[in-house]
């Protein structure tokens, strides 16, 4: 493994979730899309919360990363409650969020400048991850001269390049086909082997949450809540392979089971 | 169904000569007549061409046949030949000079002005809210109404005919800005929040270079509006520049200066357009 000749060692905070609410709107029209939500993540855990569209997963990351404000409750990331967005949560969006206007290495190094890291210092950070994400070759290309699992790697590393206390991903590999995906995952799972954030990552692909995770919440809609928490507890480092295991189809069985009693719930 | 990139891979081995032109005739009227399909690059300069040569041909065939008089219509070629004594005498530069100034102290003036409010008003709702209602009011009063006023408030020097620019230029370019403001993805932004990039750096660091090419763009198409509002000003008020020779040689029936003039502001403003193209291809690579 490429060392990490970097001065410090990568952080990693916990993430506490208690009793967070979220309500759109007013009066009668008012959607309750957060109800009373209630979890903590240690640090250095990979926590992958599933569950059906539209049940606030992703809100709930917006509210952790401090993009949207809750209606109630409280979070915390090392110890620091969480009021608005800010640098120590690292957050991989779903869309395309490359800036079209930097190249791929001026993506990287757009975090560690904002922080006034040193241009020799932030070039090693810049090459360190995109040697990781697999694209030093394409330091200087653009964004749209990119494939879009390109894009999202190009996005991992530019999160992690800002050395961020916790990461969050917001169903990062949702755009992509599905060889693209799985290699994106098995990407991934090397990656967090060698920094080991804590990840927060929201999917509604059940194969994808338990190949990942430590540890899996599964998410009701309307208004979501967790149903339940499933320890993993699969031997790392992980690949493609682990979804012919019986242990995976048996927790994936038990996931689908409870997605679709939340679905006749609501009929 | 795709169509070949070019005719000729469309004709397989062993099919008759005759059957490779039927199929290459037909493929090529279906390329043309399918939307948004690219046509060959030499067709299309061709094309370009030929209109040209239409219009300058049907000039000259409406004077020379005596259709119409040279009062109302002159000959190309007299076109031509004033223009090239009016180049050499140097009167042709004074004029184009006085435009061309006028024209950019009023565009330069909006722009400072409007791409940076557009920017901040496309960004922050309040700063919407505050200047909206007033510039969707003032944006839709015709320009030429103000003519009088301004010559009545500021006479009829240069500043006048800058202020007539600035009036028009001005409230469109913060409108289409703003637009383009408005439209920056959210996520964007909000992935620069994660990345460390505070509130009050977000116009500066994410709205403008995220904008730039369209901003450009804006700039181009508003420039060929200052043309415009030039003439409108210095057909009522000037002492020289090219709507002025316009209005002057339509008093002594000199058509073929009014052509020529006409033709020049559709050169100069055919060079401004290749300008901000340039500029955009230099600043903004990455839009292309």
């Amino acid at each position: 493994m490429d060392a990490l000749n970097l001065t410090t060692k990568p952080k990693s905070s916990d993430i506490g979730i208690d009793n967070v609410v979220l309500r759109y709107g007013k009066g009668d029209n008012a959607v309750l899309a957060l109800d009373g939500i209630s979890f903590h993540v240690v640090p250095n855990e990979f926590c992958v919360i599933v569950g059906p569209s539209g049940c606030g997963k992703s809100s709930l990351l917006y509210l952790v990363a401090g993009l949207e404000e809750r209606t109630g409750g409280m979070i915390v990331v090392g110890g620091k409650p969480v009021t608005e967005p800010g640098p120590d949560r690292g957050m991989v969006f779903q869309a395309y969020t490359l800036f079209p206007w930097l190249t791929v290495a001026q993506n990287v190094e757009y975090g560690p400048k904002r922080k006034g890291i040193a241009p020799a210092e932030r070039r090693a950070i810049v090459e360190h991850f995109l040697r990781e994400v697999g694209l030093a070759k394409f330091a200087n290309h653009y964004p749209s001269q990119l494939s879009g699992g390109m894009k999202q790697r190009v996005a991992i590393a530019r999160a992690l390049a800002n050395d961020p206390d916790v990461l969050l991903m917001d169903e990062p590999f949702g755009a992509l086909d599905s060889q693209t995906r799985h290699s994106m995952q098995e990407l991934l799972l090397r990656i967090w082997d060698h920094s080991k954030k804590t990840v927060l990552f929201v999917t509604h692909d059940i194969d994808e949450a338990i190949l990942l995770a430590d540890r899996v919440l599964v998410m009701s809609g309307r208004p979501g809540q967790i149903k339940k928490e499933i320890r993993v507890g699969l031997p790392r480092p992980r690949s493609m392979d682990l979804v012919m295991e019986p242990n995976f189809i048996a927790m994936k069985r038990e996931i689908l089971e409870l997605l679709k009693n939340d679905e006749d719930d609501e009929h | 169904m795709t169509l070949a990139p070019n005719t000729s891979s469309l004709v397989s081995n062993g099919v008759t000569a005759r059957v490779e032109a039927g199929q290459a005739g037909r493929s090529v009227l279906k390329v043309i007549a399918t939307p948004f399909r690219a046509v060959p690059r030499s067709l299309s300069i061709t094309l370009g061409f030929m209109v040209w040569i239409a219009v300058i041909g049907g000039w000259f065939a409406l004077t020379y046949s005596g259709a119409v008089k040279e009062m109302f219509l002159p000959r190309p070629e007299s076109v031509l030949s004033t223009t090239i004594s009016m180049a050499l005498d140097g009167s042709l530069w004074e004029h184009v000079f006085a435009s061309v100034q006028v024209v950019l102290i009023g565009f330069v003036l909006s722009s400072i002005v409007a791409v940076p409010l557009g920017l901040t008003m496309g960004t922050y709702r309040i700063v919407q809210a505050v200047l909206e209602p007033l510039v969707n009011f003032i944006r839709y009063l015709p320009v030429t109404s103000f003519v009088p006023l301004f010559i009545l408030w500021i006479g009829i020097g240069i500043e006048q005919r800058v202020a007539v620019i600035v009036f028009g230029v001005f409230f469109q370019q913060l409108v289409m800005v703003a637009d383009s403001a408005r439209s920056v993805q959210r996520d964007l932004v909000n992935a620069a929040y994660t990345l460390g990039t505070k509130r009050g750096d977000t116009v500066f660091h994410i709205v403008f270079p995220a904008t730039l090419p369209s901003v450009l763009d804006v700039l181009r198409v508003t420039m060929g509006w200052a043309w415009t509002y030039l003439v409108v000003a210095e057909l009522v008020a000037a002492r020289s520049g090219l709507g002025y020779i316009s209005l002057k040689a339509m008093r002594g029936f000199q058509v073929d200066v009014i052509f020529m003039a006409i033709a020049m502001i559709g050169i100069l403003g055919l060079c401004t357009d290749q300008l901000f193209r340039g500029i955009r291809r230099l600043v903004a690579p990455w839009a292309n």
